[in-house]
C-alpha cells in the first residue's frame, strides 16, 4: 500500500511539473493556434538562469532560502522576456502564413535556442543545488514523499489559483478568453489582439520557468537538452487534457504523470515512454479531441 | 536613407538584447568548482550585433510587406517568381534539364567519394521527402513520426539479411512492403484525429518504435544495434568501398527519378487530387463522394513506402544500424524539408532536401554552430518566404475556342 | 407524384438543444422547393442531417434513386456515400477548395463517378487516360453551361464572391445528383446575379432533370422559383403550401415579425 501511495505521490509531483509547462502549450494553442515547439527551450532557459544566478549568489554567501527566491524571480523574468521576444521575432510575422510554417518557425527557434544555451554554456550535465529545506515535521512520511515534492505541489497548486483568477477576473483575462474564441470578434470589439498574445507568452513562460526552477531542484542536474524532452511531454499532457482547455492541460499532466509513475513502478522504467503515448493514443480513439477538449465547434 | 528613428529602434533592440543575453553570454558558471567567470567581450558582440541585424531585419520586412501590397494591386502578373518562369520556358528548362542530368550521371567521377557518399545521404533524404510530402504536402496530415517507416526499412534489411540472408533487391521491395503495412497500421487509430491531435500521435508512434528497438534486445539487438550489413551486390562482383558507394549512389539516383515519376503522376490524378482535396476541405471533401478514410490510409500507406525503401537504401549504406539514427529530430528535418522546400511541390521539396542536408555538412568547418545556423535558416525563411523555395504550381489544361490567360 | 426525397419525424439534438423536431418534408421529382424559416431555425442543420454530416437522433430519411421503386434508408450512412447516391449539395460558408484551380474543383465532384486507383494513376494506363480526358471534358462542359468557363485556370480563392457560390453548385453538379441541396446560395449575391441565378437553378431543374431543394433568405427568388415551401422555426415545421398559400399564411408572417416578406 505503501508503494501504490509513494508511485501516487510521485505521479503526481510529475504531473505538477508537467502541468506548468502544459499550460503555456496550451494556452498559446488557445489563441493562436500553434503548437509553440521552442517553449521547452523557455523552461530550459529559465532552469539555467536559475542556476547562474545561484552560482553567483552562492560566492556571495546567500542563505538558500534567499537564493532560491531571488534565483526563482530572476528566472521568471528571464523566461518571460525570452517568451515574449520568441513570439516577436518568429510567430508575429507569420500570423497570416499557413500553419505549417510557423510550426517549423517554431521549430527553428527551438534549435537555434538549444544551441545557443550549448555554445553560450556547455553540453554537460550541470549539477543543480537543492536548495528546498528538508522539514522536519516531514520526516516521518519520509518514504513516501520528500520534502521537496511537497514544496512543488504546494506551488503548482498556487500558481494554478492565480491563473484562474488572472484568466476568469481580471480584464486581460476576460481580453484573453475572448481572443481564443474569435480573434476577429475580439478586435472588433476593440481588444489589442497582439498585446493578449504577448500577454499570453509572458505568463506561459513565467509557469514553465517555474517549473523548470522546481524539476532542476528535484532532480539535481540540468543541461541543454533537458527542455526539449520536457516539452514534448508537456505537449502529449495538454493533447491529453484536450488543448485550448487550461483545466484539461492540468487534468491531462496528472493522467500523464500517474500513468508513467505506475508503469515505471509496476512494469519497467524502459517502457516509460511508451505507456504513456499509448495511453494517449488509447484516450483519442475515444475522446478524439481530449479529455475535456471541446469537439469541433467548426459550424457547417 | 536611415531615418533617425530607426536608429532610435536598433539602438533599443539593441539594449534589448544585451539585457536579454546577459545572464546566457555574460556569465559562465561551473558549480562544481565554484568558478564563475564573466565574458564582458559577449555583451558588446551582441550589442552590435543586433544593432546591425535590426536594420537588416527591419529592411526585409518592408520587401515583405511590398511584395503584398502588389499582389493585392494585381501587379503580381510582373512578378512571376523567376523559378517558375524559368520552369515554364521550354527553351530554357530544356537544356538545364539535360545538363543537370550529364552533371547528375558524371557525379562521382567528377568528385571524391566523401563527396558522392554526403550525395548519397542527400538523395535519402529526398526520397524521404518526396514520401513525406505525399503525407503532409498533398493530403495535408501533419506527420511527425515519419522517421519509424525509416527505421522500419532499415531494420527490415538488417534483420532479414541477419537470420536469412535476404539480399538487398530482395530486401528493397519487402522494406516497402512493411512501411506501407505501417503505415495503414498507424492510419487506423489516428483517421478521427485532425490536425494538431494527429501531429502528437504519429510522433507518439515514432517514439515507440524508436524504444522498442533499443529495449528489445532479443528481436533488435537494443542499443548497440546490428553491424556488417552488406551493401547492394552487383552480379556478385565484390566492389570496393569506392566501387560500392558510386554503385548506391547510381541506385539512389535510380530511386529517386522513380520516386519523382510516381509522385508526379500521382498529384494529377483521381487519388492526388483527393489528398489534395482533403487538405482544403475535409467536410466538403467528404460531401463531394471522397471516402475520407480510404483516402487517408492510401496517403499515410504510400507516403511510408517510400521511407521503408530510403531504410532499406540507408542501412546498406551505412553496413549499420541502431536506434540512434532514428530520433524524433530525424523526422523533424523530414518535415522541414517539406514545408521549407514548399509543400506539395516536388521541385520545391527537392531543393529543400538538398539545401538542409548539404548546407551542415559543408558547414562542418563551422561544426559548433551549424545547428545554431540551422535553427535560423528555419526561422528567417519561414519568416520572408513562408511557402517555401519553391512553391507549388497547379497544373493548367487547355482549352480549344476558349482564350486562356497565360500564366506560365 | 413520384417522391426523390422522403423525410419523416426527423429529430436532432445537440447536446440539450432540440435542433429539429418532427420534422416531416418531401422533394417529388423535378420540382423545386424551398425551406425557409428564421435565422438559427434548423435549415442547414436538417440539410447536414440528411446529407450524413451528422447522424439524425430520430426520424427517417428515405430517397428514391432513378428507376428505383424501393425507398432507400439514408440514416446514419457516410455523407460520400450520401453524395454517390445522387445527394449533392452546397454550403452557406462556402467551402470550396482555395488552392486549387476552378476546374479541378469540378473534377473532384467527377471522383465518385470515376474509378482510377493508385497503381492506374501511376500505371496511367489507356482506360485512365480515357478517364482523365473525360473528367476534364466533362467538368469544362459544366463550368460553361454555368457560366465561369472563363475562371477554368484560377484559384478557386481568386474568384469573385457570386461566382464562387456558383462554383459550388458547378462542383455539386459534377456528382450528378438526382437532388440538389442549395443552402442560401444568393446569399450575398447583388440583384443582378441574384437574376441569373434564378435562371440558372431552373435550367437546372428543366434541363438535366434534377430536383431542387433549397434554403434561402430572399423572398423574391424563393416565390418565384418555388413549387412547393416548406418553413420552419425553432426546428419545427410551422407550414408548408405553394407560395401563394405562405405568403399569406398568418403564422409565417408572425414567425417572420420584423422581417420583411416582399415579393
Ligand atoms: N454542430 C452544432 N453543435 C451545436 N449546436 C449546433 C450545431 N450546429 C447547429 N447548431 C445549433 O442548431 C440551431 C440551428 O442552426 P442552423 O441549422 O445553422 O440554423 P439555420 O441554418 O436555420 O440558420 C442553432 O441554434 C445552432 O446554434
Ligand atoms: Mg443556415
Amino acid at each position: 500500500m505503501d508503494y501504490f501511495l509513494e508511485l501516487f505521490l510521485g505521479g503526481l509531483t510529475r504531473g505538477s511539473i508537467y502541468a506548468l509547462i502544459a499550460l503555456g502549450y496550451t494556452m498559446v494553442y488557445g489563441i493562436i493556434e500553434l503548437i509553440n515547439f521552442a517553449h521547452g527551450e523557455i523552461y530550459m532557459i529559465g532552469a539555467f538562469t536559475a542556476l547562474i544566478v545561484i552560482s553567483v549568489l552562492t560566492l556571495m554567501g546567500m542563505n538558500a532560502i534567499a537564493m532560491l527566491v531571488i534565483a526563482g524571480v530572476v528566472a521568471v523574468l528571464y523566461s518571460c522576456a525570452y517568451g515574449y521576444t520568441v513570439e516577436k521575432i518568429a510567430y508575429k510575422p507569420l500570423r497570416n502564413a499557413p500553419r505549417l510554417s510557423a510550426l517549423i518557425s517554431a521549430i527553428g527557434m527551438s534549435l537555434f535556442l538549444q544551441n545557443y544555451v550549448l555554445l553560450a554554456q556547455t553540453s554537460d550535465f550541470l549539477p543543480f543545488p537543492n536548495l528546498i529545506p528538508e522539514f522536519e515535521f516531514m520526516e516521518r512520511y519520509a518514504h513516501i514523499i520528500g520534502s521537496t515534492e511537497i514544496v512543488i505541489l504546494i506551488t503548482t497548486t498556487i500558481v494554478m489559483i492565480l491563473l484562474t483568477i488572472l484568466i476568469k477576473f481580471t480584464r486581460i483575462g476576460k481580453a484573453m478568453r475572448a481572443t481564443s474564441q474569435d480573434k476577429t470578434m475580439a478586435t472588433l470589439v476593440g481588444i489589442n489582439v497582439n498585446r493578449v498574445i504577448s500577454v499570453t507568452f509572458i505568463v506561459g513562460s513565467a509557469t514553465a520557468a517555474i517549473g523548470g526552477v522546481l524539476i532542476a531542484s528535484h532532480v539535481g542536474m540540468i543541461n541543454f537538452y533537458v527542455g526539449f524532452i520536457a516539452g514534448i511531454k508537456a505537449f502529449v499532457a495538454a493533447v491529453l487534457g484536450g488543448i485550448g482547455s487550461i483545466p484539461g492541460a492540468v487534468l491531462g499532466s496528472f493522467v500523464l504523470g500517474w500513468t508513467e509513475s505506475f508503469a515505471t513502478g509496476y512494469v519497467s522504467s524502459d517502457y516509460e515512454d511508451v505507456f504513456a503515448f499509448l495511453f494517449l493514443v488509447l484516450i483519442l480513439i475515444f475522446r478524439p479531441a481530449g479529455i475535456l477538449g471541446r469537439s469541433e465547434k467548426n459550424k457547417i | 536613407m536611415i531615418k533617425i528613428d530607426e536608429i532610435k529602434r536598433a539602438v533599443l533592440v539593441s539594449i534589448w538584447f544585451m539585457f536579454l543575453t546577459f545572464p546566457i553570454m555574460v556569465i559562465r558558471v561551473n558549480p562544481v568548482e565554484h568558478i564563475v567567470e564573466w565574458r564582458w567581450k559577449n555583451m558588446v558582440l551582441v550589442g552590435i550585433g543586433s544593432f546591425l541585424l535590426s536594420f537588416v531585419w527591419n529592411y526585409l520586412m518592408k520587401r515583405k510587406e511590398l511584395g503584398f501590397k502588389k499582389v493585392e494591386a494585381g501587379e503580381e502578373e510582373n512578378v512571376v517568381p523567376l523559378t517558375r518562369r524559368i520552369l515554364g520556358e521550354k527553351r530554357i528548362y530544356i537544356p538545364a534539364l539535360v545538363i543537370f542530368g550529364i552533371f547528375t550521371i558524371s557525379f562521382p567521377f567528377i568528385f571524391s567519394m566523401y563527396q558522392t557518399t554526403i550525395m548519397v545521404t542527400a538523395l535519402i533524404y529526398v526520397m524521404l521527402g518526396l514520401g513525406l510530402n505525399i503525407v503532409v504536402g498533398l493530403a495535408g496530415l501533419l506527420d511527425l513520426g515519419y522517421v519509424a517507416f525509416y527505421a522500419v526499412g532499415a531494420y527490415a534489411y538488417a534483420l532479414l539479411n541477419y537470420h536469412f540472408g535476404l539480399s538487398f533487391w530482395v530486401a528493397l521491395p519487402i522494406g516497402g512492403a512493411l512501411g506501407a503495412i505501417f503505415g495503414i497500421l498507424l492510419g487506423f487509430p489516428v483517421l478521427r484525429l485532425r490536425g494538431d491531435y494527429l501531429a502528437i500521435v504519429t510522433l507518439g508512434f515514432g517514439e515507440i518504435i524508436r524504444i522498442i528497438l533499443e529495449n528489445w534486445n532479443e528481436f533488435s539487438f537494443g542499443p548497440s544495434g546490428i553491424a556488417n550489413i552488406p551493401r547492394p551486390p552487383l552480379f556478385g562482383i565484390d566492389l570496393s568501398v569506392h566501387g560500392s558507394t558510386t554503385y548506391i549512389y547510381y541506385i539512389m539516383i535510380a530511386l529517386c527519378v522513380f520516386t519523382i515519376f510516381v509522385v508526379n503522376r500521382l498529384q494529377d490524378s483521381r487519388v492526388g487530387r483527393a489528398w489534395i482535396a482533403l487538405r482544403e476541405d475535409e467536410i466538403a471533401c467528404q460531401a463531394m463522394g471522397i471516402d475520407k478514410a480510404r483516402t487517408k490510409l492510401t496517403a499515410f500507406s504510400l507516403g511510408a513506402t517510400w521511407a521503408g525503401m530510403a531504410g532499406v537504401v540507408f542501412a546498406a549504406k551505412t553496413t549499420f544500424v541502431n536506434p540512434a539514427s532514428f530520433t524524433i529530430w530525424e523526422s523533424i528535418i523530414i518535415l522541414c524539408i517539406v514545408v521549407l522546400g514548399g509543400m506539395g511541390s516536388i521541385i520545391g521539396v527537392i531543393a529543400g532536401a538538398l539545401v538542409l542536408i548539404l548546407t551542415p555538412e559543408y558547414l562542418r568547418a563551422f561544426s559548433e554552430y551549424r545547428m545554431l545556423a540551422f535553427g535560423t535558416l528555419l526561422v528567417v525563411m519561414m519568416v520572408f518566404r513562408p511557402g517555401g523555395i519553391i512553391p507549388n504550381v497547379r497544373r493548367t489544361y487547355k482549352f480549344k475556342g476558349v482564350k486562356n490567360a497565360d500564366k506560365s | 407524384m413520384e417522391s426523390v426525397l422522403k423525410v419523416q419525424n426527423l429529430g436532432m439534438n445537440f447536446g440539450g438543444l432540440r435542433a429539429l423536431d418532427d420534422l416531416d418534408l418531401d422533394v417529388c421529382r423535378n420540382e423545386i422547393v424551398a425551406l425557409i424559416g428564421p435565422n438559427g431555425a434548423g435549415k442547414t442543420t436538417f440539410f447536414n442531417c440528411i446529407t450524413g454530416i451528422y447522424p439524425p437522433t430520430d426520424g427517417d430519411v428515405f430517397i428514391f434513386a432513378r428507376g428505383m421503386d424501393k425507398p432507400d434508408r439514408i440514416n446514419g450512412v457516410k455523407p460520400n456515400k450520401v453524395t454517390e447516391k445522387g445527394l449533392a449539395r452546397t454550403f452557406q460558408n462556402i467551402r470550396l477548395f482555395p488552392n486549387m484551380t476552378v476546374l479541378e474543383n469540378v473534377m473532384i465532384g467527377r471522383h465518385c463517378r470515376m474509378h482510377a486507383g493508385v497503381l492506374g494513376a501511376i500505371l496511367r494506363g489507356r482506360s485512365t487516360i480515357r478517364e482523365e480526358k473525360k473528367a476534364v471534358e466533362d467538368s469544362y462542359a459544366i463550368l460553361e453551361k454555368i457560366g465561369l468557363a472563363q475562371f477554368v485556370d484560377e484559384f478557386a480563392k481568386n474568384l469573385p464572391y457570386g461566382a464562387q457560390r456558383r462554383l459550388e453548385i458547378a462542383r455539386a453538379m459534377a456528382t450528378e445528383p438526382f437532388l440538389l441541396l442549395l443552402d442560401e446560395p444568393a446569399a450575398g449575391m447583388n440583384p443582378y446575379e441574384t437574376r441569373e441565378l434564378d435562371e440558372l437553378i431552373k435550367q437546372i431543374r428543366d434541363e438535366e432533370g434534377i430536383s431542387i431543394l433549397l434554403i434561402e433568405h430572399d423572398m423574391k427568388l424563393v416565390m418565384s422559383l418555388s413549387d412547393r415551401i416548406f418553413v420552419v422555426d425553432y426546428g419545427k415545421k410551422i407550414a408548408q403550401g405553394t407560395p401563394e398559400e405562405i405568403r399569406n399564411n398568418p403564422v409565417v408572417i408572425k414567425a417572420y415579425l420584423g422581417e420583411e416578406i416582399d415579393a
